[in-house]
This record gives structure tokens, C-alpha cells and sequence, in this order.
């Protein structure tokens, strides 16, 4: 009860928040696919960088968020604002799933039909956009969808570094000791990955091709 | 008549390598004439589909040239060359995302054709293979099945009526029934559509039945090119060997 009445006194800024949060995972998605997509095609045709780039971004999935936002800290361009700093951490996060899951995606196209692709005449390109990317993709959105709800949940840390979103209520409430003000930046942090990853499982059925 | 021995693929003692070094097919020369169907006959592993994609250059010999209307396969480009071949492979060469008519509409739409003329094509294409346009049009190929499958491939390598169809084991994933039907149905298209055919197979039956002459390779070289006849009655070893495999019942005809 306490913590409804909380929520209603400050929804305006549980909004606020919410949006805040949600650009930032807009833009680090949209960062993330744009260069992860390209890669992951890009690694399908030159196989042998696969294995170093997929690791990389291995690795970097592996530094704790917190530290990560601490090592960007001090490069010139992105430590000077926070929200910059945070989508840059955020779309490196992101960047993982959507590589290996373009490339494994791409690679479990049925080889027969990349064949009969390129005996008819298909040039490279029309290979890619018309039979390739439309097969996997499937398991391209499954990737963006996973990595769509990871983003969701780093981004809360986002606001140790002053970058907003709904963490600022959690680091708020830790500080306050205060669990209604913890909750308003956990409830709705959980409902947006529920609900994306939802709004995404629906953009997955709608486009991809049903086996 | 001097027409019918005109030369239209062209193979000078080709050898084909794979990536691993081996060697897979080993100074071949073979010549392949307008309006005949020659066969690739040989167990797995024989070269046969090599041989095949080195015609439309899915493959490049590592020695030797094919040449493909008096030209060098590596003087062609590739896209143009591959657009006026035919393509049937086995099974898996249908578009699953693609529609009946998406799929044997292809090489026309590849190839700009207006929208009228491409429907019109894929309507009259299914029908000369006997599958209704009506029925079958907006289905996928998961929806097909195995024969019907194989009759839209056929349907869809004609589509831009190329002068030269090649066919890797069309009908190799069919049971037995379907196989003898479709392939007598392909007999009979054969004769109206006067195309030149290059098919693959590893079963004599199909050879027998639809080569104008049979090349039977062995390990990667030739052993020999026969018209059905000289075949039954040849007497290499390989050949005899091969018939003799055929000739001992239905159920071990699978090499």
C-alpha cells in the first residue's frame, strides 16, 4: 500500500525515468544492430576472422558493466557526457549476441539452397537479401531479442555514472534505505524487458518464415 | 544432321581439385551435343556432380577448360553463363520461403521480365510439369510432397526456357513409384522440349531410360561414352560390373 501510494505520488517521474531508460536502450540497440549486423554477414564471408572478432566480443561481455563504464571513463569524446558513455557501454554489451547469432544464423542456411541460389544466377548481394538474411532471420531477431532484454537490465547501472534512467531510483533507494523507491526503478525496469521482449517475439513471428 | 553433332559443352582433359588438395576428377575430356541428354552415371564419390559444376562454374578446374558454347567457362561471367543453364537439384534446391510461384518465377524475375509476362510463365511452366497453377501456386514447398517437390524444380529450371539444363540426381530422394512416374513424364517432356540435358545419377534404370549416351565415371576419371545400347553390351569391367549390380533385383539398386 505504502509503495502504491509512492508510485502515485511520483508517477511523473517514474515516466520520466522510464523514457530516459528507454532511449538509452533504443539507441544502443539501434547502435548494436547497425554495426553487428554488417559484421556478423561481414564474418560469414571471411570465415577465419570469425573466431578473434566472436572472442573479443566474448570478452567484453565478460567485464563486469560497472567496470566497463569505468574504462570508457576516461577516453576523451565519450568520458566528456554520461549518457554518451553509457549507450557506448551499453551497445558493446549488445553487440555479442547480434554478431554470433547473424553469423550462426546466416551459416545454418540449408547449403543446397544457397546452391540452387547461386546456380540460377543470383549475384552475391541478391544471395544475401533474398535467400540468406530472410532464412535466418529468425535466429537474427532471437539474438537482438536477447540482447534487447540483457540492455534493459545493465542500463539500471547506467545511472552510477550519472547517465539517468530507472536505476536512479535504485541507487537512490540503496542510499535512502528505502525499498518503495528501490521498487519504483526495479518494477518498471522488469516490466520494459517483459515487455519488449514480447513486442520483439511479436516482430519475430511476423517476419520470419515458419519451418 | 550436322546440326544435331553441334558441340555445346566442351570438356579438354579437365582436373578438378579440392580446397584439401585431393584430387577429385582427373583429365577428363567429354563432349557434350545440342539436343542430346547425356548422363553422368557413377557410385558416390565418382566426380559426377563435379563434372556437373564445372559446367556452370559452382566450380573452376584446376587444370584443362570446359568450354560451354565454344567459350571458356572462366571467360563467361559467371551470372550470365548461370542464368542461361537450367539447375534441378536434389531436394533441397526449392526456396522454403518462397512461394510455388515466387520459386519458378526466379530466373525470370532475376532476369527483368515484366510482371504479366513472369505470371503467365510460372502458370503455363506448372502445367507442362502437371502440377494445376490454381492448387498449387500460393503454396510453400514444405507443403509439397516429395514428387511435387521435384516437378516444381523442373518446372522452375524451364522457366527462362535455357537452351542447357543441367540436373544433379533430380530424382534421387523420391520412392520407387514416384520415380518411375516422374521419370516417364520427364522422358516425354524431353522429346517435346528438345533442350540439351546433362543428368546426374547414380541409378542405371534412369540412365537407360532417358540417355542419349551415358558417360560412367569411376574415381574421378571416365571410363567410357556409350549410348544405352553399347552399355548393356560393353565389355570393360566397370561397365560389366555396373550392369551386373542393376541386373540382381530391385532392392540392391541403390550403388
Amino acid at each position: 500500500m505504502d509503495t502504491l501510494n509512492f508510485f502515485v505520488e511520483n508517477d511523473g517521474q517514474i515516466l520520466q525515468l522510464t523514457l530516459e531508460h528507454l532511449w538509452l536502450v533504443g539507441i544502443s540497440m539501434l547502435l548494436a544492430v547497425a554495426a553487428g549486423l554488417p559484421l556478423g554477414i561481414l564474418l560469414t564471408r571471411r570465415r577465419a576472422f570469425s573466431k578473434p572478432v566472436i572472442g573479443v566480443a566474448n570478452i567484453v561481455q565478460t567485464i563486469p558493466s560497472l567496470a566497463l563504464f569505468g574504462f570508457l571513463l576516461p577516453l576523451p569524446w565519450l568520458g566528456e557526457r554520461a549518457d554518451r558513455l553509457a549507450i557506448t557501454a551499453l551497445a558493446l554489451y549488445a553487440l555479442l549476441p547480434v554478431i554470433r547469432n547473424t553469423y550462426t544464423g546466416i551459416l545454418g542456411v540449408d547449403p543446397g539452397v544457397r546452391e540452387a541460389a547461386r546456380g540460377m544466377g543470383m549475384t552475391d548481394r541478391q544471395v544475401l537479401l533474398q535467400v540468406e538474411l530472410p532464412l535466418a532471420m529468425g535466429v537474427i531477431l532471437a539474438g537482438v531479442r536477447v540482447a534487447t532484454v540483457i540492455t534493459v537490465g545493465v542500463a539500471t547501472i547506467a545511472a552510477a555514472i550519472g547517465a539517468g534512467g530507472l536505476g536512479e531510483f535504485i541507487f537512490r533507494g540503496l542510499a535512502m534505505v528505502d525499498n518503495r523507491v528501490i521498487l519504483a526503478g526495479a518494477i518498471p525496469a522488469a516490466l520494459l524487458a517483459l515487455l519488449m521482449d514480447q513486442l520483439l517475439g511479436l516482430v519475430e513471428r511476423m517476419l520470419t518464415y515458419a519451418q | 544432321m550436322s546440326e544435331a553433332c553441334e558441340t555445346v559443352i566442351e570438356f579438354r582433359r579437365v582436373s578438378f581439385r579440392a580446397a584439401n588438395g585431393h584430387p577429385l576428377l582427373s583429365d577428363l575430356s567429354l563432349t557434350v551435343r545440342r539436343g542430346e541428354t547425356l548422363v553422368l552415371l557413377g557410385r558416390s564419390g565418382s566426380g559426377k556432380t563435379t563434372t556437373l559444376k564445372l559446367i556452370n562454374r559452382l566450380l573452376e578446374p584446376s587444370a584443362g577448360e570446359v568450354q560451354v558454347e565454344g567459350r571458356s567457362t572462366l571467360e563467361w561471367d559467371p551470372i550470365r553463363l548461370r542464368r542461361s543453364i537450367g539447375y534441378v537439384i536434389q531436394e533441397a534446391g526449392l526456396f522454403p520461403h518462397f512461394t510455388v510461384e515466387r520459386n519458378v518465377g526466379l530466373a525470370p524475375q532475376l532476369e527483368r521480365w515484366a510482371t504479366e509476362k513472369i505470371r503467365a510463365r510460372v502458370r503455363e511452366m506448372l502445367k507442362l510439369v502437371g502440377l494445376p497453377p490454381e492448387q498449387f501456386l500460393t503454396r510453400h514447398p514444405r507443403e509439397l510432397s516429395g514428387g511435387q517437390r521435384q516437378r516444381v524444380g523442373v518446372a522452375r529450371a524451364l522457366a527462362s526456357d535455357p537452351p542447357l539444363l543441367l540436373m544433379d540426381e533430380p530424382f534421387g530422394a523420391l520412392d520407387p513409384l514416384t520415380r518411375a512416374e516422374i521419370q516417364r513424364e520427364f522422358e516425354a517432356l524431353q522429346g517435346r522440349l528438345k533442350k540439351t540435358i546433362v543428368f546426374v545419377t547414380h541409378d542405371l534404370r534412369e540412365a537407360l531410360l532417358l540417355g542419349t549416351r551415358i558417360a560412367l565415371l569411376e574415381a574421378g576419371k571416365l571410363v567410357g561414352v556409350f549410348t544405352p545400347d553399347e552399355f548393356l553390351h560393353a565389355p570393360d569391367p566397370t561397365v560389366t560390373a555396373y550392369v551386373a549390380a542393376f541386373g540382381t533385383g530391385n532392392g540392391k539398386s541403390h550403388l
